[in-house]
């Protein structure tokens, strides 16, 4: 497998008026061409923070890149560091190699505008050399791609269609200038059931017909369930875990992604009492020594208190950040 | 005490609310809710389930007495509210609390726990001093797992995080020890690891003090987990579309919109979530409440949808077993 972008090292720090809060901690990872990574994390984890990172998408003067690069592997070989890059390549970069689809990104349509001219500028701004004609084809294919009616919606202004709508032409857009990468920041918070299973068929559809590689980044088991290849977890600021979907949901060798698993309700199966995760996500700017799961981890021995646990491997593709994984799950 | 052993500690009948939308020149009428009917006794627990706009949390706002309803009652022990003494009402209100979903906004920032958790003692008369209101603080912080108690005391809401602050306006709930909590979405907005122990803590107190609960939620799985052998009720576009128990119907829902809902909804299982197979809608689109559709609200997205019939005629809610009711015409009615 040939990684389309390799995270290395990366720390990000926000300024507050309290401290540094250490929003991303010595992350590394690799992303493979063709899968849909998830990176699962609960609020305050730095999945959101990372995932602007690998855009340079950042807000300037608040945040901080500490350490750390991100580089992307161009189709014809060539690397680039995306930390490094500069306003105008950023710009195309940023549509043409890897786009990105936030949460509540139906918002950002221009209320006065029409979806048809919202989309043909994108084309045009990017100096994409296509005709008139040729542009609004792709647009049509691309909205049917996401299900939608493109004679209905082209024509409509934002206020006239659904939060379920917006996000799909928000989703069509993105992939405009035939990007690489996509990177979905909770895509389907804030939208009903049924309009989220919608979006998750939508890309779906995307993958196999475009095999697009896709960050999806969630605090929603359930999603990454439905949808991932391979799941990142991510733990005040780090990733803690990362294997394939089966590795991570059915042989878990993180304490922390095992508690997880086990305090998310299901509908189907019989349980019984739930258990939580005993006490509270960490402080962020006053983080504990050694493992920063530690407080909260019933498996603590000395060691967990005093020296961070670095990513070990566990079998082919599947990586924890605990000591003791061996002695509390087990080896494969 | 109640008239008798069998009077409901709450009841609504046929219980309508509507509201005035639209510009200053052309105000509509849009109705919320529409004959919803509702009954549980101590201890009992009703999850009420539907999606934005179904109509839920105007339906746990007419429960706790915050909106009074156009049409219909509501009783508690028996009696309508809104024709309760003075006296009878702030009973009523003291009785009957309401638990929000955003517990960054529910709790006053400019106020320390103590002072957050005392007001309302000092104000039903449940404390007469400071050492009285500590002691019972420090009871109720410890109830809800914020230990050591005397920490939390002095602390504002912006230095405790958001399972601690959920945890802190749940212990404002239980301060005034009431009968009944209608909450509107406890856990939707706390992060997964703890939302178990929040929901584990509601349950716990239904066990010790024979708290009944109103549950308000989108989340299936957490209203299955919640009201197992209680009470489900399945609200669309203002209407009960079904109720029953809540296991019965996660096991065999009825009405089509339950069991679209049902075959829709992501699992936190790989195996289990990908063999699932969708109840394809008619249309993905919810019908604007401004044009609520005739006949059954749920026809045009109905994959059962009988021209003539679901179009034109609305079904009620008729009981197809014991216990379970329905509002389908699949089902007679």
């Amino acid at each position: 497998m040939r990684p389309i972008l390799s995270i290395k090292g990366l720390s990000v720090e926000y300024l507050s008026p309290r401290g540094r809060v250490k929003a991303v901690r010595n992350v590394n990872l690799e992303v493979y061409k063709g899968e849909i990574l998830f990176l699962v994390g609960e609020s305050g984890a730095g999945k959101s923070t990372l995932g602007l990172t690998l855009l340079k998408l950042l807000p300037e003067g608040i945040a901080k890149v500490v350490g750390g690069e991100v580089i992307y592997h161009r189709d014809d070989g060539g690397n680039l560091n995306i930390l490094k890059l500069r306003k105008g390549r950023l710009r195309r970069f940023r549509w043409k190699e890897v786009a990105m689809v936030f949460q509540g990104a139906m918002n950002s349509l221009n209320p006065i505008m029409k979806i048809k001219d919202q989309m043909y500028d994108v084309i045009k701004d990017h100096g994409v050399r296509l005709s008139k004609r040729e542009a609004y084809k792709k647009i049509e294919e691309l909205l049917a791609m996401v299900r939608l009616d493109a004679k209905r919606v082209l024509k409509s202004y934002p206020h006239q269609l659904s939060g379920g709508m917006k996000q799909r032409v928000m989703i069509a857009m993105s992939l405009l200038l035939d990007p690489k990468l996509l990177i979905l920041d909770e895509p389907t918070t804030a939208l009903d059931v049924l309009t989220q299973k919608n979006i998750m068929n939508v890309l779906k559809d995307i993958r196999d017909k475009l095999h697009l590689t896709m960050i999806f980044i969630t605090h929603d088991l359930s999603l990454a369930a439905e949808l991932a290849d391979r799941i990142a977890i991510m733990y005040a600021g780090s990733i803690v875990e990362v294997g394939s979907v089966e590795q991570i949901f059915y042989r878990p060798k993180h304490p922390y992604t095992h508690g997880l698993l086990k305090s998310v309700p299901k509908l189907t199966s019989e349980i019984g009492k739930l258990e939580s995760i005993p006490g509270f996500p960490p402080d962020m700017i006053n983080l504990p020594p050694g493992c920063k799961f530690h407080p909260r981890c019933v498996f603590r021995r000395d060691i967990c208190m005093e020296k961070e646990p670095f990513l070990q491997k566990v079998e082919e593709n599947h990586y924890t950040a605990c000591w003791r994984w061996r002695d509390i799950f087990g080896e494969e | 005490m109640g008239k008798s052993e069998n009077t409901p500690l709450l009841e609504l009948r046929g219980v309508y609310k509507a509201y005035k939308v639209g510009g200053f020149l052309r105000k509509v009428k849009v109705n919320a809710i529409e004959d919803i009917w509702l009954s549980l006794g101590e201890a009992d627990i009703i999850s009420l389930v539907g999606e934005s706009g179904c109509g839920k949390t105007t339906t746990g706002k007419v429960a706790v007495g915050l909106l009074k309803p156009d049409k219909g009652e509501v009783l508690y022990k028996g009696k309508n509210i809104w024709e309760m003494t003075k006296e009878e009402f702030k009973e009523f209100r003291r009785n009957v609390q309401m638990m929000h979903q955003d517990p960054y906004s529910s709790l006053n920032p400019m106020l320390t726990v103590y002072k957050t958790l005392s007001a309302p003692l000092f104000r039903h008369g449940l404390a007469s001093d400071r050492e009285e209101a500590v002691e019972r603080i420090a009871r109720l912080l410890r109830l809800v797992g914020l230990t050591p108690p005397e920490e939390y005391m002095e602390k504002y809401p912006h230095q405790l995080s958001g399972g601690e602050r959920q945890r802190v306006a749940f212990a404002r709930t239980l301060s005034l020890n009431p009968k009944l909590i209608v909450a509107d979405e406890p856990v939707s907005m706390i992060d997964v690891s703890l939302r178990a122990s929040i929901l584990n803590l509601m349950l716990d107190m239904r066990e010790k003090f024979k708290v009944s609960y109103v549950y308000i939620t989108h989340d299936l799985i957490t209203a299955r987990y919640f009201s197992r052998k209680h009470l489900l009720m399945i609200m669309y576009l203002g209407s009960i579309v079904e109720t029953g128990q809540t296991d019965r119907i996660i096991k065999e829902p009825l009405h089509p919109y339950t069991q679209v809902l049902l075959s829709a909804l992501p699992e936190p299982d790989p195996r289990i979530t990908r063999s699932k197979k969708l109840i394809a809608l008619r249309s993905l689109d919810v019908p604007s409440l401004l044009r609520m559709p005739t006949g059954c609200k749920f026809h045009p997205r109905c994959p059962f949808f009988k021209k003539g019939l679901c179009d034109v005629k609305r079904p009620t809610l008729i009981e197809v077993e014991s216990g379970r009711r329905v509002a389908c015409h699949l089902y007679g009615s």
